[in-house]
């Protein structure tokens, strides 16, 4: 038996992974998952050309309503946006919300402004201009950006707002996380926002975030499951983990999730996902970590069990 | 032998086959014109399909479309115009560097290279024109670019700044260095097609010229480049096609910031890039089709300029006709 799957990207190494490891557990399924973007995972569900849809952003109400059945959004894992840059000496920088808004908005524009200079003594900063960077192609990393900036800044919200791509005030644009670390590791001065996990395989600086509750937050994958036990869950697990509560949470933070119908059409394939589904909220979490993914917490993995419990067969 | 003695009797019974020949000319005839019919027809089920594609945004933006500068999916407000002028700009780049490169490069291999070298020098330029796009923007980004933005593009600010084209910062990744990857990019298919033209020049011609005390020069001008102009042309034309088509490399390296200014070193943004780049993770409707639409107003570009192409090969071709009677 065969279980088709589509959408988001960010997810994909964690999701073979899995798949692979579950044709050990059950060799009866085989998981086919075509890692298309979460626009195309959200289309295909809803045209119900695959039984599982993955997306790194909840569906909108609108999107929602064209469904023809229930759909529900599973939490699987979560990652976090880092600010990272090309300053001489790679010196750790603090960052809070106005400033880190204020450089994507353009209106700091120099290094050395007094901003960026009140928030981190000791650092002595270039008197050179901040050329932003910024994701040229529609993600999930940039929907949780530009999610958080919405959150924290009332000028973000108005004037950009939240989007897998907006209409950027300023900077260049960078296809991928690759290009994005590419352009800033290749320009003086540069500022930019990639996943974790590629600013750590390529050794370059990212800034200490001033979260929620105002501490100096280092982005880990602790920090990000954190914000996830803190952040406002609501029952359909549509929801938003940045700038989450408490004291160690990173506040740019977003997770993925899969997309599954509460009623299954398929009696034996439903069955089939829904064993899947509990394996990975179980011993699937446990593997997020060596792939640089964060885990969820153990009350939502529970939260999100019961879910799974409700799908009909 | 058999054909020698031709009795009229034999010539009847040569005239009663025709028929059978007849039909396979005719059945011949008709496949090729079904098939060239199927390369109309699909012209218009693209243009048509992207049409549909794009129902909404045209519905809702209509003309305002190609004339608007803004890009916001937030707000859901679409313009194309920066993407149609970043295509245009950066296609015109690149022919202005490939063209004059290009013909060169194919002029030295027909008539001046030693015959040991050529064949070399071919494989060379058919191996570029074989590098994947993704490749080369990678290159583009990690080695052309911040070459570029440290030598060159740092000599042209410092000699040309003064005008408008060269004006304001150089971070690298811009609206020329995209014309520049295009230009490499299309180097090799206008090298082959002008080499392979250029070979089909008639060597009589060239003796002509040679008997007339021509120098080589001038023998390579008005016997042979005169003589293939309208070839060379159409060398530049599929060149064109490539170019406005071009994606993946330009991305990485134009900047993609969808804006329209008058210098080279700002960021820009092609309509190619843009689909590549928005169509995978946009989720509402209008969005979607708007980025259809995109794909639609690329095809017009590409069929406009074509029709341009041809427009300008008849007044070429009149024009010379002209001056063969003066």
């Amino acid at each position: 038996m065969t279980i088709n799957g589509a959408g988001a990207t960010f997810p994909y190494p964690i999701y073979s992974k899995w798949f692979d490891e579950y044709a050990k557990v059950d060799p009866s399924v085989r998981f086919n998952y075509q890692s298309i973007g979460s626009g195309g995972g959200q289309k295909q569900i809803l045209a119900q050309t695959v039984d599982f849809g993955a997306s790194d952003g909840p569906m909108s109400d609108d999107n929602l309503a064209k469904a023809p059945g229930k759909l529900l959004h599973i939490p699987t894992v979560a990652g976090a946006d880092v600010v990272t840059y090309n300053l001489e000496g790679s010196p750790t920088l603090k960052l809070d919300a106005d400033t880190t808004a204020d450089i994507f908005l353009g209106k700091i524009k120099r290094w050395n402004d007094a901003k960026l200079t009140a928030l981190n003594p000791g650092v002595s900063l270039p008197d050179k201009e901040i050329v932003v960077v910024h994701r040229s192609d529609g993600s999930g990393t940039t929907y949780i950006f530009t999610d958080y900036l919405a959150k924290v800044s009332a000028d973000w919200k108005s004037k950009v707002g939240t989007n897998t791509s907006v209409n950027w005030p300023t900077g260049i644009g960078a296809k991928g996380n690759e290009g994005v670390s590419g352009q800033v590791k290749q320009t003086p001065g540069a500022i930019g926002y990639v996943e974790l996990i590629y600013a750590v395989q390529n050794k370059m600086p990212y800034a200490d975030i001033k979260n929620a509750d105002g501490n100096f937050v280092k982005a880990s994958l602790e920090s990000v499951t954190a914000a996830i036990g803190t952040a406002q869950i609501p029952d359909d697990f549509r929801f938003s983990m940045t700038n989450a509560p408490g004291k160690d949470s990173y506040p740019i933070a977003g997770a993925t999730w899969l997309l599954v119908y509460q009623q299954q059409k398929d009696a034996a394939k439903g069955k089939k996902l829904v064993e899947f589904l509990k394996w990975a909220e179980t011993k699937g979490e446990q593997m997020a970590k060596d792939l640089n993914y964060a885990p969820l917490p153990q009350n939502i993995a529970e939260r999100v069990m019961k879910r799974i419990d409700e799908i009909k067969l | 032998m058999a054909v020698a003695i031709v009795t009229p009797k034999e010539t009847g019974a040569v005239a009663e086959i025709p028929p059978p020949t007849r039909f396979a000319d005719k059945a011949f005839e008709w496949l090729t014109l079904a098939m060239a019919l199927a390369v109309v027809l699909l012209v218009f089920l693209v243009g048509w399909q992207l049409a549909r594609g794009s129902e909404l945004s045209i519905k809702r933006f209509g003309w305002n479309f190609l004339i608007t500068s803004t890009w916001d999916p937030v707000a859901e407000h679409f313009g194309a115009l920066p993407f149609i002028y970043g295509t245009i700009v950066s296609s015109l780049i690149a022919l202005i560097i490939a063209v004059p490169l290009s013909i060169a490069t194919a002029v030295f291999l027909t008539e001046l290279a030693p015959l040991r070298i050529r064949q070399p020098l071919v494989s060379l330029i058919e191996m570029l024109a074989a590098i994947p796009s993704v490749i080369l923007g990678l290159w583009g980004i990690f080695v052309m670019v911040p070459w570029l933005r440290d030598y060159p593009f740092a000599f042209l600010k410092r000699t040309l700044g003064w005008t408008p084209f060269f004006s304001g910062p150089v971070y690298g990744t811009s609206m020329l260095a995209g014309g520049i990857i295009i230009a490499i990019m299309i180097m090799p298919i206008i090298t082959s097609v002008s080499r392979e033209i250029l070979r089909s020049v008639p060597n009589l011609q060239r003796e002509a010229a040679y008997a007339l005390g021509a120098t080589r020069w001038e023998v390579t001008r008005i016997a042979v480049l005169s003589y293939a102009k309208k070839g060379l042309f159409g060398a530049v034309i599929l060149g064109l096609g490539r170019a406005l088509g071009e994606t993946m490399a330009v991305t990485m390296v134009i900047g993609n910031t969808p804006q329209i200014s008058a210098s080279l070193f700002a960021p820009g943004y092609t309509l190619a890039s843009v689909i590549a780049n928005e169509f995978t993770e946009a989720t509402t409707d209008l969005y979607l089709h708007a980025l259809v639409e995109i794909g639609l107003v690329l095809f017009a570009i590409t069929i406009a300029s074509n029709l341009v192409a041809q427009v300008f090969l008849k007044t070429m071709s009149m024009g010379s006709a002209t001056r063969a009677v003066q």
